[in-house]
């Protein structure tokens, strides 16, 4: 009885969300707003890459890391400041965007980490990038480069508290 | 009842001991690593022997005369290092000519990748009062050690490594003794107040 009820339940849910997931699939479930980078020193071998990931799809989906024609491999990475000492992890199992919701890479957290740049990136460049996804198809974007040192996208100078990313429970 | 009374009691007693034996021990191990002073507060600040861009010995005593502002890094660092060499690099440059009355100094804690040749190259890309420094590990860590700066490698899963360290500018007064710090992400204008106050009192 109880069972039977459920999995009404459970059919009545699965065929609403048909028509939503065939229709996700040719779009990418994933909005990337403003993804940007910064100008590297000449001889430096890593680089960031920051952006904000919004789901606007159904179900949770898991930023794996990047590739890009500028960098040997491109991985997530998290920095934590400690007590005062920097700490930059890998983050190989990703980073999480639940359904609907918002997601920042972004200076002190969360970031793509551009690794064995083949050159320095130059400010005003587009980097081209392909973000790589649990579930959603690849997504190609463009970083674009602010200056050397800049905390913000376009520039922009560090206010004074730093900024925040989306907190997921992950260990680094 | 009661002996689950009692026994909670005896835990919170405890408690209480391990808590304070643990803190004796920690402001023990700080007072005595500190050097002469004894009051808690380590000394910051000491020998050390580093290698400049070029090749050239460097040592303490070459900083002595100006005050100095020391940020260790390494050059495989994507964020803090670059956002604090430019963060300094724009204080010079709203310093003006009061920047040529300080050592703006970034020393490696990554002997293994951070060359002479390695630190040059970097550093063309900020203030070039921006002085760089490197050395052998055991150089780097008296160093990190004199001015009491955590350092660490983390060997990654691909066989590459990273490395842990405290994102603190050191300020140091042109005698060699401890001024004060810079944290990282600190306001642009209180930097500028702290290293106007150390050209001025340092």
């Amino acid at each position: 009885m109880f069972s039977s009820a459920r999995a009404a339940i459970t059919a009545a849910l699965l065929a609403l969300s048909i028509p939503a997931l065939s229709l996700e699939a040719k779009a990418a479930e994933i909005e990337i707003t403003q993804p940007w980078t910064r100008a590297t020193p000449p001889a430096a071998k890593v680089g960031g890459g920051y952006l904000t990931l919004t789901n606007k799809g159904t179900v949770i989906d898991t930023l794996l890391g990047a590739s890009s024609e500028i960098a040997d491999r491109v991985e997530v990475h998290k920095m934590e400041m400690v007590d005062g000492i920097m700490k930059m992890r890998p983050v190989p199992e990703g980073l999480e965007i639940p359904a609907g919701q918002t997601a920042e890479l972004a200076p002190g957290g969360y970031h793509l980490m551009l690794m064995g740049l083949k050159r320095p990136i130059t400010q005003g460049e587009r980097i081209p990038l392909t973000l790589k996804f649990e579930k959603s198809n690849p997504v190609d974007i463009e970083l674009v480069a602010g200056p050397l040192g800049s905390s913000r996208p376009n520039g922009g100078e560090n206010p004074s508290g730093g900024s925040s990313s989306m907190s997921h429970g992950e260990s680094n | 009842m009661r002996g689950r009374r009692i026994g909670l009691i005896a835990a919170a007693i405890l408690a209480v001991v391990l808590t304070v034996v643990g803190f004796t021990i920690v402001t023990g191990s700080k007072s005595t690593g500190g050097g002469p002073r004894g009051s808690g507060v380590a000394t910051v600040g000491g020998p050390f022997t580093l290698t400049g861009v070029d090749g050239q010995a460097v040592t303490e005593k070459d900083l002595l005369g100006k005050p100095s502002a020391i940020f260790f890094g390494f050059t495989y660092c994507p964020e803090v290092c670059p956002t604090t060499l430019s963060e300094l690099s724009a204080l010079a440059d709203q310093l003006g000519s009061d920047a040529d009355k300080l050592n703006l100094v970034f020393i490696s804690v990554d002997a293994e990748r951070d060359g002479p040749e390695e630190m040059k190259q970097y550093l063309t890309a900020f203030d070039s009062r921006i002085i760089g420094l490197t050395g052998t590990p055991e150089q780097i860590d008296a160093a990190a050690k004199a001015f009491k700066i955590y350092y660490t490698k983390v060997l990654l899963d691909d066989g590459d490594y990273t490395m842990d360290h405290t994102a603190s500018v050191i300020l140091m007064d042109a005698y060699g003794k401890f001024f004060g710090t810079m944290a990282y992400e600190e306001a642009m204008s209180v930097m500028l107040a702290k290293l106007k106050r150390l050209i001025g009192e340092g």
